[in-house]
């Protein structure tokens, strides 16, 4: 239903939107400033130096790195484990089904703090010592429940008739998986490697608690806060964030949109 | 005639449901054969073990002699026509048919040119590129026809291949598949709840009910030969007379069936009451109560129809009144 609306709703809603993204607009802003020391505003004058300077500092490398690294395999691992498990609750029925299902959303139901603390006792019960796997167990946590609850939706929209389908017309079950399952859930499986990606890649609270002594690039940022050195390369890396992280949950709304339309069914 | 499809007592159970319960039979290479029944009766279960898809509880499943039971679906001389059409989304019409040639290694031009020539046959030439999603419930049966078809199989299995369709259409499919069958002459199996389709199309019918065969023959056996109370009624809609009245018509204590346009109304006869008349077009059935039973009467056009509550004769040849040799429960 479209209809006109007031002009005091329109104020309204511009008013709400400025003051969620004008405090970004800023930080964009002061990776521009000449001006480090007291964040002084209006910006004194513009320069591109910061950028030079972050390129040059290897702790900001070290810890994009690793980011990079966490966020990678930790969608790894959830791409594989997310997509067996709702294939599993979505195809079969077997006993405790209904559970499964929700102790595998369970982890981002609950707040990260419990995530964290839990894991840590776990880790520590366990004598393993925190590196930089365990940040990638932490992640790969919630990791899976962003790409098991985008497989579980499209398997539930693909017709089952189409795996029987094929294996009639003589494929094999890796043949039924590479040709018909695969393309049709590809896109469903994008879509959530790249949000668990974008989650991954902004966690502060999980790392916290599982890393050890390594710095990723969220923490890194909280470190900064603290202690600054050269105070515009913060804003230079979280306009870096805000691209590497804004960029795939983009991808993912376009590969998702337009795709209600259920798979194998006959209208 | 060599046998294509052999059911050695096979069940299937599921929990403690018994979908399939102990049957038997043998399926003629070349016969248009029909599973005819109520859902639930067992007979779609039947078609999946001949596919592979379930596999037996008990006994064996036969394909041209080769006991199947532990082979895979995809290695079966069989190919399926599901319910509903089962299409490949993601792939346009000529893919979809390709798609069998494609998995057993034949090259891209050579399978594109055989799905279009069964695709001109099924009369969908043209439509090669068009998806699934864009074709009306009538063609994407035809697409699944073809799809299963260009793989040139032994045995046709069709899962009630006509039920989304529309009455007009599906009076036109079934001839066309009759055609087909008989053009091609490929084994099918197919498996509906309509009696009609059963009865017009297929060379042998089994009528199944509650996971077991009650009767497999040829339509008109059937028809006018009911073995038992359900085939009557089911295949026919005949008459079921209990056994109290037909043994005071012909002394046996037994079940019998009569059909309802096998009787007509004279002066002297078994006595009834009408208690409801409908006009079908061609014919008026009545519905006469005689004691505790209701027997159905159809009257040709132009027989002089009787008012509800009216006092009746009914009278039939003797030769009409079968007595059914099956359950006398």
């Amino acid at each position: 239903m479209h209809s006109k609306a007031p002009l005091g709703l329109k104020v309204a809603a511009g008013a709400g939107l400025l003051f969620l993204h004008l405090p970004i607009l800023l930080i964009f802003v002061y990776a521009f400033t000449t001006e480090d020391k007291s964040y002084q505003w209006p910006p004194p004058g513009l320069t591109l130096k910061w950028f030079a300077v972050t390129w040059n500092r290897s702790d900001v490398w070290e810890a994009l790195t690793l980011s990079l690294k966490v966020a990678s395999i930790s969608t790894v691992i959830a791409m594989v484990l997310g997509t067996l498990c709702a294939a599993a609750v979505a195809r079969s029925s077997f006993f405790g089904r209904e559970t499964v299902s929700l102790l595998v959303i369970l982890p981002i139901a609950l707040p990260g703090i419990i995530t964290g603390i839990s894991l840590r006792s776990a880790f520590n019960l366990a004598d393993i010592p925190f590196s930089f796997w365990t940040i990638v167990l932490g992640h790969a946590t919630f990791c899976i429940v962003v790409v098991y609850n985008n497989a579980v939706a499209r398997f539930r929209r693909t017709s089952g008739s189409l795996v029987e389908a094929s294996l009639d017309l003589g494929a094999t079950y890796f043949q039924t998986f590479r040709f018909i399952i695969l393309p049709n859930i590809a896109t469903a499986l994008l879509a959530g490697g790249m949000l668990a990606f974008a989650l991954s890649f902004d966690e502060v609270i999980v790392t916290t608690f599982t890393a050890g002594q390594q710095q990723t690039l969220p923490i890194w940022m909280l470190e900064e806060l603290v202690r600054p050195r050269q105070r515009p390369v913060t804003n230079v890396v979280a306009m870096v964030v805000v691209l590497v992280t804004f960029l795939p949950i983009l991808g993912a709304y376009y590969l998702t949109r337009g795709t209600d339309t259920v798979a194998g069914q006959s209208k | 005639m060599e046998t294509a499809v052999r059911f050695d007592a096979v069940s299937r159970i599921f929990g403690d449901v018994r979908a399939v319960d102990s049957v038997t039979l043998d399926v003629h290479e070349g016969e248009f054969f029909a599973m005819l029944g109520p859902s639930g009766s067992g007979k779609t279960t039947c078609l999946r073990l001949i596919a592979g898809f379930e596999r037996p509880t008990s006994g064996d499943v036969n394909i041209f002699g080769q006991n199947s039971t532990n082979i895979p679906p995809y290695r079966r001389p069989v190919n399926t026509v599901f319910q509903d059409y089962a299409l490949f989304p993601h792939l346009n019409v000529q893919d979809n048919v390709a798609y069998g040639l494609k998995i057993s290694g034949v090259g891209k031009a050579e399978r594109h040119r055989a799905a279009d020539e069964i695709l001109e046959m099924v009369a969908l030439g043209g439509h090669s590129k068009r998806k699934p999603s864009e074709l009306s419930g009538g063609q994407r049966q035809r697409v699944a026809l073809a799809r299963a078809l260009v793989n040139k199989p032994r045995v046709l299995l069709l899962d009630e291949p006509l039920g989304a369709l529309d009455l007009k259409l599906r009076e036109q499919m079934q001839s066309e598949l009759k055609a087909l069958q008989r053009q091609l002459g490929v084994t099918f199996v197919f498996v509906t709840h309509d009696q009609g389709e059963a009865l017009s199309m297929a060379d042998r019918v089994a009528v199944f009910n509650d996971g077991k065969i009650q009767q497999l023959d040829a339509p008109q056996v059937l028809y006018y030969k009911p073995q038992t109370a359900f085939v009557a009624d089911f295949v026919g809609s005949s008459n079921v007379l209990p056994p109290d009245m037909v043994a005071r018509l012909t002394g046996r204590s037994v079940q019998a069936s009569l059909r309802p346009e096998a009787i007509s109304l004279s002066d002297t006869g078994l006595e009834g009451v009408v208690a409801e008349h409908s006009f079908l077009g061609a014919n008026t059935r009545l519905k006469v109560d005689v004691s505790r039973t209701q027997i159905s009467v159809l009257l040709p056009k132009g027989a002089q129809i009787p008012n509800d509550g009216d006092h009746v004769n009914l009278s039939w040849d003797a030769a009409d009144l079968h007595v059914m040799a099956g359950d006398n429960e």
